[in-house]
């Protein structure tokens, strides 16, 4: 286990994208244990700033492993197919069309209750596709798909920032 | 001043000597002190019996001041001279201030941050903050008959980088060791859950004097951690007695003029909000210049008149779930902290919130200051100090300008730090040699609504067409919760580094001329105080390498063994000079020349400490 290991490496974890949050947590705790900068605070500027490098290394593993998009993302990028969303805009119609939907439908929703209900529709896509990207990833190993999937749901996830956003909007 | 007992020549210390560690609650109504004491954490008092030092200060003519509850006391008699909820001010500007029409005070408007015209000269609000922090200082050294080993001092969760830089320079300037800075919710739920052995995820309700918190944890055998944060850190008690204030001069109909009005309504509001804790009606009096005034209230009134600063704590308790991803179901208990939280309608409204009944059973007024000093004995090294390890957040989402005034966030709000992210930028025109890089804090999409904390810039980049400069800008925010931002231009190898200081804070020349002006520590040259630091500072890093080569003296080969014996000897004949430059050039080269060894002892101890165990054994 180096500064430079992979984050599955890091964590002792199985590179795959299915993971155990329980494990994954128990783990980021027994890590940030050892190295926090808390565990330094007498023992000179050199170990301080070591484990402020540590501390932020297990830290950014940890949000990425923890996020099952950007989990997605990294295991795409280490098996050769990176994301490179601004590259790659292009996208079925069918997805684009969907995606125009639900904007109108976002800017016409003007109580709580139907923000919600959109909220629920949205989320409710966006597990049947992670899913799906488990299935890509975890057992037909095609990297290449997983990573339009993965840019897909970049999409929706932005999608589901705007209307938490009207929500707290309407929840003032 | 921190200074470490040092021992003989050649001696080893006493690996039983005692740290004194304190936490410091400094809060915008009262400070407290606390420290570990045979195992208990507890509330130092004054030599009157009294944990509570009411954050207020008086200056006087001459160089005098009275701080407490001396300087209270006048409050109402000299209110341009007595400074009272100073950290309402702490890193903010004029424009900032809330109701600042309605204040005793003699503003004056200085970049980054607001100062204060007084009797004694002008006042920044970190020298007003230093004052009581050098006071409680005092009061522990007193305790100890010792030196403090060094301080933890709590932090509003909400309090963005310039506040929290502002609390850092005021402990600076009172001679204090900040060992950390922590939230005070989360300081809360350290002494509420290793006293109760509390596991799962709970809110702290954090409504003090000027700042409101709300927090959510998980708290699981000595570890703490913050999920999610939020509040409002211009909320407290303070608009309430503001909120009565203003509706009972409407009553009376009258208008105050004078600064002693000002301060004398304010006073007596709070009086009367006190008084309706308990009772269903009470009577705002105070003498004012214009003549008598006594205004009856029912509690009922109160409440109606200040519903609309409860509602904003409902609004921000809402958001933090969302922020969570947690449901009020989800939450097995909501402690409660400060002095507000007394009010029976707060209790009602967040009881009802959650669907249960508030943990009022620890004193809201000295749960922080016990859990920073529980934080500080752990962070001290101190045998017999419970294994604690503190994941907190940052608040406030952290970004750069770009193109149109919009903000590109580089660290989202409720990160655990400390934490670094890197992004890409790229040049705008055709032969661009310069960027701006302007950095905020805040959720807002617009740049002109987030909080600016610093700009920079990054020059010299060789010319190139638009595009094609690859230009890495890095935020850090390390475990106090404080940023700095590098900027590096990757082809050319440009760079241009900022701790995000210089914009709001004090300079450390501005420090050095506060403590030649004649600050709390006056009687303590100037000189001689940096050659004692840097002389600490010094012992301090030469125990600790010795130390490590103790343990793993066996990871180096004679080479670098002998590379760092030398920068030992070096740094001990520096130490006995009296040239405290020097000796920092000294311990820095020790600090550089031992960062590999350094790294490898972490290597190994995370070795031995986590190969061989499963992970589900972790």
């Amino acid at each position: 286990m180096k500064l430079d290991s992979d984050d599955f490496e890091l964590f002792g974890l199985p590179r795959r994208f299915e993971q155990d949050r329980a494990a994954l947590d128990a783990r980021w705790r027994a890590l940030q244990a050892e190295v926090h900068p808390d565990r330094f605070v007498s023992e000179g500027a050199a170990s301080q700033r070591v484990a402020m490098q540590w501390a932020v290394r297990v830290n950014e593993a940890y949000q990425r492993l923890k996020d099952p998009l950007r989990r997605a993302a990294y295991l795409c990028e280490l098996h050769g197919a990176p994301i490179e969303a601004e590259k790659n805009t292009a996208m079925p119609a069918k997805f684009l069309i969907q995606q125009m939907e639900w904007r109108e439908s976002l800017d016409e929703a003007d109580t709580v209750e139907a923000v919600e209900a959109l909220n629920d529709e949205v989320a409710g896509h966006r597990q049947q596709a992670l899913t799906q990207l488990k299935a890509l990833i975890d057992v037909q190993h095609d990297f290449p798909q997983a990573a339009q999937q993965v840019r897909a749901l970049m999409f929706v996830e932005r999608f589901l920032a705007d209307i938490d956003h009207r929500l707290e909007q309407l929840g003032q | 001043m921190a200074l470490l007992q040092i021992s003989e020549p050649g001696g080893a210390p006493d690996p039983h000597q005692r740290r004194i560690a304190v936490g410091i609650d400094l809060g915008t109504t009262h400070s407290l002190v606390a420290s570990v004491r045979n195992g208990v954490a507890e509330c130092l008092p004054d030599e009157a019996g009294r944990v509570i030092l009411p954050s207020a200060v008086r200056y006087l003519d001459q160089g005098r001041r009275h701080i407490g509850h001396d300087a209270l006391k006048e409050a109402a008699a000299d209110p341009r001279n007595t400074i009272v909820s100073v950290k309402r001010f702490m890193g903010r500007g004029l424009a900032d201030i809330a109701d600042r029409e309605k204040l005793p005070y003699d503003f004056i408007e200085a970049p980054g941050m607001v100062q204060l015209r007084t009797v004694d000269g002008v006042k920044s609000p970190v020298e007003v903050s230093a004052e009581i922090l050098a006071t409680l200082r005092y009061r522990a050294e007193d305790t100890f008959a010792d030196d403090l080993f060094g301080a933890v001092i709590t932090v509003p969760a909400y309090f963005d980088d310039a506040q929290r830089q502002a609390t850092k320079d005021a402990a600076q300037l009172a001679g204090l060791n900040v060992l950390r800075l922590i939230n005070e919710p989360t300081a809360a739920a350290i002494a509420y859950g290793l006293e109760n052995g509390a596991e799962g995820l709970y809110a702290v309700y954090d409504l003090g004097g000027g700042t409101f918190d709300i927090s959510l944890l998980r708290l699981s055998k000595g570890v703490f951690e913050v999920v999610a944060a939020g509040g409002d850190s211009a909320l407290g008690g303070d608009d309430f007695d503001a909120a009565l204030a203003n509706w009972a001069l409407g009553q009376a109909g009258l208008t105050v003029m004078t600064p002693e009005d000002k301060r004398a309504v304010l006073v007596a509001a709070r009086a009367t909000k006190e008084k309706l804790t308990t009772a269903d009606h009470a009577t705002l009096a105070c003498p004012l210049s214009a003549g008598e005034m006594a205004v009856r209230v029912t509690r009922e009134q109160f409440e109606t008149l200040t519903e609309p600063l409860i509602t904003r704590t409902v609004s921000a308790m809402r958001k933090v779930l969302r922020d969570a991803k947690a449901t009020t179901d989800d939450v097995v208990g909501v402690v409660m902290v400060g002095g507000s939280t007394r009010m029976p309608k707060v209790q009602h409204a967040v009881g009802q919130f959650f669907g249960k009944t508030p943990l009022t059973n620890l004193n809201p007024d000295e749960v922080v200051a016990l859990g920073a000093a529980l934080q500080a004995n752990a962070l001290a090294g101190n045998a017999g100090a419970e294994e604690l390890l503190l994941l907190d957040v940052i608040p406030l989402s952290l970004g750069l300008e770009t193109m149109g005034g919009l903000v590109e966030r580089i660290i989202p709000r409720n990160s655990t730090i400390p934490t670094a992210r890197a992004q890409d930028f790229t040049t705008f025109k055709d032969g661009q040699t310069a960027l701006a890089i302007h950095v905020v804090q805040g959720e807002r999409e617009l740049v002109s609504d987030c909080r600016s904390l610093a700009r920079f810039e990054l020059r010299g980049m060789p010319p190139m067409a638009a595009g094609a400069a690859r230009i890495r800008v890095t935020f850090q925010v390390d475990a106090d919760g404080l940023l700095s931002v590098a900027a590096r231009e990757e082809t050319s190898g440009v760079e241009a580094t900022i701790t995000v200081k210089p914009s709001y804070g004090l300079s450390d020349d501005d420090i050095a001329r506060m403590l030649k002006e004649g600050f709390a520590t006056a009687e303590e040259d100037m000189r001689a105080r940096a050659l004692r630091e840097s002389q600490v500072e010094a012992e301090r890093m030469l125990l600790a390498t010795r130390a490590a080569l103790d343990a793993d003296g066996d990871l180096l080969d004679a080479e670098r063994r002998a590379a760092i014996d030398v920068l030992i000897q070096q740094l001990e004949t520096l130490r006995a000079g009296d040239d405290h430059h020097a000796i920092d050039r000294g311990v820095e080269a020790l600090a550089t020349g031992t960062e590999a060894f350094a790294a490898e002892r972490m290597n190994r101890s995370l070795r031995q400490a986590l190969t061989g165990k499963r992970v589900e054994e972790v």
